[in-house]
């Protein structure tokens, strides 16, 4: 063996791959990503909540507002250990099921998790410690300060993570080298300063400060309604009231931002997201309710926004946005063309110097992922017919069903968030903390915000689906030679063993709520607690 | 694009930088793992047992970035070999994986109820979220070692052709007890640097004195399998260094006995199984003297040691393949591009250095012994 060298054509390419492992790949990957996501906002949100609330307590000195923050750390910390945990195992699930992905696209996705564990990652995770062990150790301002390093660290590391899969929607900066067989960098700047990356940012980080507001606010309205520890409940709330006002204003709007972006690199998304089928003449109309219908391919009983969605996605009035049935034309053309670049990879792989595969290949590269597509039709795309190719090209529409209704819900509770911080933060101007009908809506609310931003992740991974890089690599492709009974194995595993943490975590969740925030010894629970207004240092 | 530093340069380096990433793990996450894995045996009541885990309480979670960010680069500089050694050990990783999810759950999750059952749970939680990382990452690395049964398809798709249990043979199980046994070592020099004098000091030190020993023991062995068992793997000459990242385009070949050849091609090598045999003697009598200093240092001095002697003995291969020799990747053929190998160099040497500083600020902050009596006073311990 060892005498042949350049044969990469000598080995064999195998055959089709076995579609349940793609299948049960991605179910470990959703629930995996999803269940490590239900602790990443309230890090996110709550760590910079913390900030504010030690601040407060350095500046005014007062007893009350370090009791405040001891007890909120608290609660963080119960939350922070999961995330974490879960944490892991997302950072090699790339490998042990994404295999060749990681081949195929490791030198441009690898960098940002490794920057993100240098950077931000260490950070947050060295200090964490600091900060609940230092409290005697450190003066309080050295105090705020590790606190602070620990919310830089956790909202530096959505940066990096979102750079990352801002790649995935939008892979800037890079190329297939056939030398290789993999995407390789050419531009690390576009990568790093990819406007999709920065759009997923700010509008993640700001859907975790939301989260973390409501969860705040449920709380002390639930002490208010039990009539306990009314001094850090009222504080607490109105704390919780302005951030969650400023970060919902903010969720909102900066996720129209990435509407915007969308138009660019995914106008499949948006036009799975809103059902629209054909190309409307500009502006386009936003889609207020309706009945997609995968069929017919066309979507029922629809209530339209006149010109709103063209105004949203194109900043314009005279461009317009297209819909699923032009955007699939395009695909099959796109197809087409990868089947040129495909052939011209296969003669590089035998014959490196061949310059006539190597223009061929330069001509048809950016439509090379296109030809993969075929790959779950035929073992080799240069063999597919008419009939497999437009198949193909339809595999490029996601679920659009599944994509219209999350859009719906996600946003719906997006708006619903402004309106409740909104008339939070009034009754917290007003000092009108005894308003019975809110303080139970803002515990009944708690959970919105964790199915929201779930939402939003479905919209983002399933909204990129055939691909697991846009138009670079079908998700098919990207899995591990695994066995259907190894994958089972971990699947049911990591279901069984994040159900009880899931458990416990909530579990101790209550009863930290329970015992309150004078539970430690020394935070004594003050004698003389005053009844009525106090004036809050916190606006 | 010319940049500063050529392509073979950059690999070397991040081979090492790979090296300093496993290494930084033992030394700061490995006494982590080891007295994790001694918390059941050095501590015989509760108010023992939060001693030894309070020893760690406030630093793991940092030290554990250690290992993270050795994932993420190998990602960013290795891909290759990220993605063949992760999605082949798949099980092995499960479970690894799981028990490293127990740690972190375990630290916090103990102290939260008084309940004894509850607290002798997650003592053994801690426990398998020390041991079993400690076992299943020496056997991995002696399964490397053996050659790993995989091979890459003309797209560089990587097929695995082992099974979980394929993974245990008796070297790898040797490797696998020197791993335990040195982070053992390891955690039992920290505990007697951190734990007030008193029984759970005590207990490590005789527990740590036994495991210094059997690390000497165990390295020596797995030596002998290495030249008596005839593993190895050679290159061809005249490998393109600077070439295309493409394992299919340089000749491998199964040659026993070849991990030994370094050491006379490079006889500067030596020094690294001398310092892990060294270290652990070193360990050994810190340990049973009481000098602390001498026991961290030689626990340390002894996984730097080992860990570098088998990257120094493959050197240059990192993942060889035993069922096709021609798949196996090197470090000629299995590294990112010229320009990420670059931009992470460049981002490492700004943030690696600040970590460092912090890191030891944070654990000077924290320095002293955890006594009992502060486990009564302070409310804030686990």
């Amino acid at each position: 063996m060892r005498n042949i060298a350049y044969t990469n054509g000598a080995a064999s390419k195998e055959s089709l791959m076995d579609l349940a492992v793609v299948e049960l790949s991605r179910l470990q990957f959703a629930l995996t990503a999803m269940y490590h996501f239900l602790f990443v906002p309230l890090t996110l949100g709550l760590s910079f909540m913390l900030v504010i609330m030690e601040s407060i307590y350095v500046m005014t000195g007062r007893q009350i507002w370090r009791t405040i923050t001891r007890f909120w750390a608290t609660i963080f910390g119960i939350n922070f250990v999961l995330g974490v945990a879960t944490g892991i195992t997302m950072e090699f699930e790339f490998g042990t099921n994404w295999s060749y992905f990681s081949h195929y696209v490791g030198d441009i996705f690898g960098a940002p998790l490794a920057i993100e564990g240098l950077m931000a990652f260490f950070l947050e995770a060295t200090f964490v410690g600091l900060m609940f062990f230092g409290w005697d150790k450190l003066s309080k301002l050295a105090h705020l300060g590790v606190t602070f390093m620990v919310a830089l660290g956790s909202n530096l590391s959505a940066l990096w993570i979102l750079i990352a899969n801002g790649w995935m929607q939008n892979p800037v900066g890079a190329a297939f080298n056939p030398q290789t067989m993999r995407m390789e960098i050419v531009d690390f700047q576009a990568v790093l300063f990819n406007p999709v990356a920065q759009a997923k940012f700010v509008h993640t980080v700001s859907a975790g400060y939301v989260l973390a507001a409501v969860v705040v606010l449920g709380i002390s309205a639930y002490y208010l309604l039990k009539e306990r520890h009314r001094a850090f409940a009222i504080r607490s709330f109105t704390v919780a009231a302005a951030f969650g006002l400023l970060a919902s204003l903010s969720v909102v709007v900066l996720g129209d931002e990435s509407g915007y972006a969308l138009t660019d690199n995914q106008k499949m998304k948006l036009a799975a997201l809103e059902a629209m089928w054909e190309t409307e003449a500009a502006p386009a109309g936003l889609t207020l309710f309706g009945l997609p219908n995968l069929e017919t391919r066309s979507t029922g009983s629809e209530i339209k926004i006149p010109y709103v969605l063209g105004l949203i996605a194109t900043r314009s009035f005279d461009q317009k946005v297209e819909g699923i049935l032009d955007l699939v034309a395009v695909a099959e053309t796109r197809i087409e063309s990868g089947v040129i670049a495909y052939d011209a990879v296969e003669q590089l792989k035998t014959d490196p110097e061949n310059l006539a595969a190597r223009a061929q290949f330069e001509l048809h590269k950016r439509d090379l992922g296109y030809a993969m597509l075929l790959r779950r039709y035929v073992d080799d795309p240069r063999q597919a017919d008419e009939a497999a190719i437009r198949t193909a090209a339809w595999d490029t529409v996601p679920n659009v069903p599944l994509m219209f209704w999350s859009f719906r819900i996600m946003a719906g509770i997006g708006f619903l968030m402004i309106a409740f911080f909104a008339t939070a933060f009034v009754l917290a101007s007003m000092r009108r903390y005894e308003t019975r009908w809110f303080l139970r809506l803002a515990v009944l609310i708690i959970p919105l915000p964790w199915i929201a931003a779930e939402l939003g992740w479905v919209l983002a991974e399933v909204g990129r689906q055939p691909w697991a890089i846009e138009g670079v690599l079908p998700t098919f492709l990207g899995v591990s030679s695994l066995t259907v009974p190894q994958l089972w194995t971990t699947i049911i595993g990591f279901t069984l063993f994040y159900g009880v943490l899931a458990v416990v975590e909530v579990g101790l969740i209550l009863h930290t709520i329970k015992k309150g925030p004078y539970a430690k010894s020394e935070d004594q629970h003050p004698v003389d607690e005053p009844v009525g207004p106090i004036p809050v240092a916190a606006e | 694009m010319e940049l500063l530093l050529d392509y073979p340069t950059l690999r070397v380096i991040w081979w090492a930088l790979m090296g300093v990433l496993l290494i930084g793990f033992a030394l700061t996450d490995g006494f982590d793992l080891g007295v994790a894995a001694l918390l059941p045996f050095v501590g015989r009541n509760d108010a023992e047992r939060r001693q030894v885990i309070n020893t760690i309480g406030a630093t793991w979670e940092g030290n554990q970035v250690w290992f993270i960010l050795g994932g993420g680069a190998i990602f960013a500089a290795w891909p290759m070999v990220y993605a063949v050694s992760f999605s082949g050990f798949y099980l092995a990783m499960f479970l690894v994986l799981s028990a490293l999810i127990l740690r972190p759950v375990g630290f916090k999750y103990r102290s939260k109820r008084p309940d004894p059952r509850w607290r002798a749970f997650w003592d053994w939680g801690l426990f398998v979220g020390g041991f079993v990382p400690a076992l299943v990452f020496g056997v991995a690395v002696g399964n490397v070692l053996q050659g790993v049964p995989f091979r890459l398809d003309s797209d560089l798709r990587s097929f695995y052709e082992g099974s979980f249990l394929g993974l245990f043979t008796p070297f790898t199980l040797v490797c696998g007890l020197l791993s335990v046994t040195m982070l053992l070592t390891h955690g039992a020099a920290w505990l007697t640097i951190k734990a007030d004098h008193g029984p759970v000091r005590d207990r490590a030190r005789t527990i740590g004195s036994v495991t210094a020993l059997a690390s000497l023991a165990l390295f020596a062995v797995g030596f002998a399998f290495v030249r008596f068992g005839g593993l190895g793997f050679s290159l061809d000459a005249g490998a393109d260094i600077a070439g295309p990242s493409n394992p299919l385009r340089s000749g491998a070949f199964a040659a026993p006995g070849a991990w030994l050849d370094n050491y006379s091609l490079y006889p500067w090598m030596i020094a690294a199984p001398v310092l892990g045999f060294l270290g652990s003697a070193l360990a050994f009598l810190g340990i049973r003297m009481g000098r602390e200093p001498l026991a961290f240092g030689g626990s340390s001095m002894a996984a730097l040691g080992i860990i570098a002697t088998v990257g120094l003995s493959m050197f240059p291969f990192i993942l060889p393949s035993s069922i096709d020799p021609r798949s196996s990747l090197t470090v000629w053929n299995s590294s990112s591009s010229h320009l990420t190998l670059f931009v992470m160099l460049v981002v490492t040497v700004i943030f690696l250095p600040i970590v460092l500083a912090y890191t030891a600020w944070v654990f000077k902050v924290l320095w002293g012994r955890v006594t009992l009596d502060s486990l009564r006073t302070n409310p804030d311990l686990y």
